[in-house]
């Protein structure tokens, strides 16, 4: 069929009130201002009104209170304890050892002592109170940073494989991702205006957003770059990858994935995670195009009628991959090119010292589920400052929400080291085979949509788990295992050999049957499950790996081929 | 002509000469409880049929319908989304039904509903959303009204993969019963297609109404005010049971201030906003345990108090002021212990040692064996009901009276001591516990009879009354403005009722509040400092009628707001000091400038 035969009663194309009430919102939002200054100003409240909590996301700001005590305050007749997290925009996941220095004193004093790394190579500083934001927001942007677009219906945080070996190609990639996410933000000058009180400027000739128009995307729009053998960044799970191609060891350019996505619902089966699509090669002068052809196909055709199936993914299976591929070349001018090939070994990250071709050291520090404060045990916070005040390199945060003290000079690495194991960092990089290979959402107690516990119980569970491996002698057998407190799949479940998400306190579906590099999604085998189902089960599928397992065979692969759960080959089929 | 000079409603002459007779005799108090005991009477002596007419409704009204709603509790919509489709499905019915969702519902109106349709998700380990968990924990709980006369059907929503398949429907369903209502319709519990079986018990429950005009009504049992054999004031305190105690500071807060809820179920003690609760306190058990060891005597040592015998143990539980000591008792305690150094105490030597050293400390430095338990009694004040502004609305609340308390805590001599009252509250007055308390009235602070405009400035405690104010105004529907300004210290753990005066605010009953947290910021800000940046409109408030109340605990705030208020008038009215002076004068000969610090 033509581009022109296409169903379009649920896009952008159709009047405000066919739409998703959020359409009418972006639209009368005036670009993203609303009446945030007045929310910010309100008294009574330490909340801002309805439509500001949705448009301050586009801030990269989410408005949140602590379900610890949501309970006991509604007794106590006070309103929740309102506090807001900000997503710092950080492409890539780079930052200079200024700006760590930086969050680490904004976190003293206004994000309780906390800094969490996130899935996608960032940072978020949580417990921020509403009279602090614009404090929070100048002082990232004295080491320019900022939180344009980390949330809401816009291309978020752009990811790259931190590639701590391959020094100048790392170099090459993430300047693209750079590139890509400077491109992507909007240009609104409601942030400015907001958040650091400039004067509104007397616009020119033309729209103040080119790109995203008043209604901007139908759905967030994730960008991913990644360097095979290691795909770090999950690639499958991006609305649209970049695969580097390299050639007797130069870039020439990337394979193009398209409409990946981990985020489900419970009961609705027309909700599902799916593998981004390789739909050919790009050369790498042409990514920038490239962006802008997917992206506009999406904002034009993505259904903006039902926000559960306004991710890019659903307009990829509802329109057909040709059809897809066709709109994108349509735009692009040119027909793009065979795929090339590639291959993936792991999407985790090899922890300790690595040395890069061009000399310089690289040490990726183990963050359990990215939480960045004084332990009884280890003071990380503290550690990690006495390191950014020494560190004359970069850090990386990698899409393990690991942290890459990266770009060390040789002659520096025996003082680093020396750091690091003052303050007992180094010993964070033990653990088993399961445990450098998990990952957890924040979930409880910031995270609104959070359903059960998962940042703080995962490593619980995990010391469970650990005991039946030790058992069969597998502790050291690499095990992605993700958990996360809702279907959302914060922490990319869907991919990972065990996962679980969580429907209740106390209560999780497990899924066996993912891909040890993220090239394929697992399937739920218990719904709705307390902690001694999932380890009787996880007892009965580990023994028997154990024993039959084949040589070098990966825990996800033996639970299909051994029975133990079905194999999913399409996000389509995930409820099947 | 006077109440007493109208010969009643068809009164025989004999008949009103009695009740005259009576009714000159009585004292108010007396006379109040009687009316509510006649008006028992009466209405246990009214025909089922005339019950089905509901508070407030005309007769007519009652007859040819009854009344209708909705409730929802849900958390992710479905609930909500199918509340509003029976809704729709009512009016098109031609009835015309009140929805809301539980989380804005005050339950007490519950009593006063007829018909009643719920639709109820279930969230947790069988619980409701937490929006609705207000409104369970009122229906579960003691204080749930009996329900005869209610009719209702639950539709329950549910996911049958979870252990408490649709446990919060469940539990209302259970409950509405138990309390006494009707059943419509059998509970229908839905699993997460729910569409089909909600859109069977929608039609079966509308069904269940019956004919819209002329329903036949359900009785309405008759409560007549239980007949009690006494009036209850100070000299005697009606006993009355803790039914909530909770603080109402959050985490972290620098100081604790409690919300206490009383029974007054069967006392006959009405009160108006702006009155104060006396309550009865007992010393905390430890300290007249460590009180009579210091003095080495068991506590059954009898004597005599208030003309009754008793025991030395009871006397200081219950009888006796036995914390801060007064000179009376320093000169019977230096008889009795011989110590030299307290005979010669005086003056302000004597006050410093007064403040620094309690029954205990003194008792404690100047031991004295064998000491007469009677002789002892006497050096002591008798223990003292302390009074409480009481922060709920008869009107709105009947059979309850509020309390809002701030604890009294403080070290002396390197130990931590307590308010006899507030530290009670605090830590010795948990449900059930029993008060005796009386009805302190005080008709210089009251709401203006119309509606008038009122400014309400209160600091800490000082709210109380205002909460009372607004629940009053709220019940009365009245239209008058009204405007709050309230101080505390900290925003996050001390803004008393947030949530309740937000409610007030969303439902036009408050019109404009401010507030002051005094340690939130570098500068320390108070209620007068928020009065001052909006003199212009205090001014015309004033210029319009408004009455002003000042409540609080603290000597400081009165003198600071009244300077405050005075500068404003200056200012706005561009008048001198003295004419400011006569302006507030003239407001407070007029009773429209009322004040009640403590
Ligand atoms: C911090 C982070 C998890 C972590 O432990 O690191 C996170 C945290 C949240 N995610 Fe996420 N998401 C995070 C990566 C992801 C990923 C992984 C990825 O992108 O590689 C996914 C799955 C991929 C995808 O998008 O499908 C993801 C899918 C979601 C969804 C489901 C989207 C969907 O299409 O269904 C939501 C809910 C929504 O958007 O409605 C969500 C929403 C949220 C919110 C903001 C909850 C909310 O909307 O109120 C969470 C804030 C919790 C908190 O208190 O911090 N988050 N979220 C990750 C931040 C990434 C970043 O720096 O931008
Ligand atoms: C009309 C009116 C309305 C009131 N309304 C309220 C209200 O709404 N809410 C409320 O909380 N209170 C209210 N009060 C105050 C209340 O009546 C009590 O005075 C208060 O609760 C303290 O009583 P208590 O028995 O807890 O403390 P007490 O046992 O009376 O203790 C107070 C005594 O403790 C001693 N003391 C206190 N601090 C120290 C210290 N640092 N060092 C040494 N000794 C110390 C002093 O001797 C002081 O007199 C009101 C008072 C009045 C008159
Ligand atoms: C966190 C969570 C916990 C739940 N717990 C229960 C439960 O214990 N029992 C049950 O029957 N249903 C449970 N459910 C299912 C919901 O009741 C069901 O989805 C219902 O349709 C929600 O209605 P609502 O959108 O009006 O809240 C739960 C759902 C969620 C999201
Ligand atoms: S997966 Fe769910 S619970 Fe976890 S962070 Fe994301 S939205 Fe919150």
């Amino acid at each position: 069929m033509t581009l022109l035969e296409t169903d379009r009663s649920r896009d952008i194309s159709q009047p405000l009130e066919r739409l998703s009430p959020d359409e009418t919102m972006k639209v009368e939002s005036d670009q993203l201002r609303g009446t945030i200054a007045e929310g910010l100003a309100a008294p009574l409240t330490a909340a801002v009104p309805g439509d500001d909590i949705k448009l301050m996301k586009f801030h990269g700001l989410y408005q949140q209170d602590d379900r610890d005590i949501r309970d006991e305050r509604r007794r106590q007749k006070l309103e929740p304890a309102y506090r807001f997290m900000a997503r710092v925009r950080l492409p890539g996941g780079v930052l200079t050892p200024s700006q760590w220095l930086k969050l680490d004193a904004l976190a003293r004093d206004h994000a309780g002592n906390t800094l969490r790394l996130t899935t996608r190579q960032t940072f978020q500083l949580h417990h921020l109170h509403k009279k602090n934001l614009r404090a929070v927001m100048q002082g990232l942007r004295d080491v320019l940073l900022d939180t344009k677009a980390a949330c809401g219906d816009d291309a978020r945080g752009v990811m790259a494989s931190i590639n701590p070996a391959l020094s100048a190609l790392h170099a090459e990639v993430y300047t693209l991702a750079r590139a890509a996410s400077d491109h992507a933000t909007p240009k609104t000058g409601a942030y400015p205006e907001i958040w650091y009180g400039e004067e509104r400027q007397a616009r020119g000739e033309g729209p103040e957003e080119p790109m995203y128009g008043r209604t901007y995307m139908p759905r967030k729009f994730k960008i991913g770059f990644v360097i095979p053998p290691v795909n770090d960044i999950d690639v499958h799970a991006q609305d649209l990858g970049f695969i580097a191609i390299v050639e007797d060891g130069r870039l020439v350019g990337f394979n193009v994935a398209v409409g990946g996505g981990m985020g489900r619902t419970d009961q609705a089966p027309k909700t599902y995670p799916r593998l981004a699509s390789v739909i050919g090669f790009v050369a790498k002068d042409r990514v920038i195009e490239t962006c802008d052809a997917v992206m506009g196909v999406q904002r034009d055709y993505g259904d903006r009628a039902d926000r559960s199936r306004a991710r890019f993914k659903y307009t990829v299976d509802d329109k057909g991959l040709d059809w897809i591929k066709a709109a994108i070349e349509d735009r692009l001018g040119f027909a793009l090119e065979a795929a090339r090939p590639y291959a993936f070994t792991t999407n985790g990250d090899t922890l300790g010292w690595q040395r890069g071709e061009d000399g310089r050291e690289h040490y990726t520090l183990r963050v359990e589920n990215g939480r960045v404060r004084n332990f009884e045990a280890v003071a990380l916070f503290d550690g990690l400052r006495a390191v950014a005040e020494a560190h004359r390199g970069t850090f990386r945060v990698t899409p393990n929400q690991n942290l890459v003290i990266a770009e060390v000079e040789a002659a520096d690495r025996p003082a680093i080291a020396a750091l690091l194991n003052a303050h007992g960092l180094d010993a964070l990089n033990g653990g088993s085979g399961l445990r450098r290979n998990s990952m957890a959402c924040v979930a409880l107690p910031t995270c609104g949509l959070a359903m059960a516990e998962s940042e703080r119980y995962l490593p619980v569970l995990t010391d469970k788990i650990d005991a039946i491996l030790a058992a069969h002698g597998l502790s050291d057998e690499p095990i992605t295992i993700r958990m996360t407190g809702c279907p959302n799949g914060c922490a990319r479940p869907y991919i990972a050999e065990i996962a679980l998400t969580g429907r209740a306190p106390g209560k999780y579906n497990l899924y066996l049957g993912g891909g040890f590099a993220g090239q394929r999604l697992n399937k739920m085998v218990l719904e709705n499950v307390a902690e001694p189902a999932i380890l009787a089960l996880l007892g009965k599928v580990i023994a028997d790996f154990a024993g039959n397992r084949r040589p070098g065979e990966h825990f996800g692969d033996f639970a299909i081929r051994a029975g133990h759960v079905a194999e999913v080959t399409e996000g389509r089929h995930f409820n099947d | 002509m006077t109440l007493l000079e109208f010969n009643g409603p068809g009164l025989s002459e004999e008949q009103w000469k009695a009740v005259r007779g009576v009714a000159t005799a009585l004292k108010p108090q007396q006379a109040l409880w009687l009316s509510g005991y006649f008006a028992g009477l009466a209405d246990a002596a009214r025909p089922e049929a005339a019950h089905a007419v509901p508070a407030g409704l005309p007769p007519a009204a009652g007859l040819s319908a009854r009344t209708l709603t909705i409730l929802y509790a849900s958390e992710t919509g479905n609930g909500a989304g199918l509340a509003r489709r029976l809704a729709d499905r009512a009016r098109a019915a031609g009835l015309d039904p009140l929805l809301a969702d539980m989380a804005d519902y005050k339950p007490r109106r519950l009593k006063e509903e007829q018909d009643l349709l719920i639709v109820a998700s279930t969230h947790g380990e069988g619980a409701p959303p937490t929006s609705a968990a207000g409104f369970f924990e009122f229906v579960e709980g003691r204080k749930a009204p009996r329900l005869e006369g209610l009719r209702y059907a639950v539709l329950a929503l549910g996911d049958s993969t979870y252990e408490f398949f649709c446990g919060a429907g469940r539990r209302i369903d259970d409950r509405l019963a138990a309390l006494g209502a009707e059943r419509l319709r059998d509970r229908v519990e839905c699993d997460v297609d729910y569409d089909e079986p909600a859109a069977g018990w929608i039609d079966a429950a509308l069904a269940a109404l019956g004919p819209v005009a002329g329903a036949a009504a359900a009785p309405v049992p008759a409560v007549p005010a239980a007949p009690v054999a006494t009036v209850h004031d100070r000299t005697n305190p009606f006993p009355a049971i803790v039914i909530e105690n909770l603080p109402l500071t959050g985490r972290g807060s620098s100081k604790e201030t409690r919300h206490v809820e009383l029974s007054l179920e069967g006392s006959g003690l009405t009160f108006a906003p702006g009155d104060a609760l006396g309550v009865m306190p007992r010393n905390d058990p430890a300290l007249v345990e460590a009180l009579l060891s210091a003095l080495g005597l068991s506590g059954g040592e009898t004597l005599e108090l208030k003309g009754a015998e008793t025991t030395l143990g009871r006397a200081f539980g219950e009888g006796l002021e036995i914390t801060a000591a007064t000179p009376r008792f320093l000169e019977r305690w230096a008889e009795l212990s011989g110590a030299a150094a307290l005979k010669d105490l005086a003056g302000d030597a004597r006050s410093a040692f007064l403040r620094e050293n309690h029954v205990i400390d003194i008792v404690r430095r100047y031991p004295a064996r064998g000491v007469d338990a009677a002789a002892l009694a006497a050096g002591l004040r008798p223990l003292q009901p302390r009074l409480y502004s009481i922060a709920s609305s008869v009107t709105a609340i009947p059979d309850e009276v509020h309390l809002t308390v701030s604890t009294v805590r403080y070290d002396l001599n390197g130990e931590e001591r307590f308010g006899v009252a507030s530290g009670q509250f605090s830590r010795h007055a948990g449900p059930e516990t029993v008060l005796p308390v009386h009805v302190q009235e005080n008709p210089r602070f009251r709401l203006p009879a119309d509606d008038a405009p009122i400014i309400m400035i209160g600091a800490g405690t000082g709210v109380a009354p205002y909460r009372a104010f607004l629940q009053e105004r709220e019940a009365r529907g009245t239209a008058g403005r009204s405007w709050l300004f309230f101080g505390e210290r900290n925003f996050d753990s001390d803004f008393l009722y947030q949530t309740e005066w937000q409610g007030f605010l969303k439902d036009g009953v408050l019109s404009r509040m401010n507030v002051a947290f005094s340690r939130d910021g570098a500068d320390r800000t108070y209620v007068q400092h928020r009065l001052m940046e909006e003199a212009r409109d205090v001014y015309a408030w004033l210029e319009e009628g408004a009455h002003l109340y000042v409540c609080g605990d603290g000597a400081k705030l009165a003198p600071d707001v009244h300077r405050t208020l005075l500068a404003i008038v200056e200012a706005q009215g561009r008048c001198g000091k003295a004419a400011a002076a006569d302006y507030l004068g003239a407001l407070q000969e007029s009773r429209r400038y009322q004040i009640d610090v403590y």
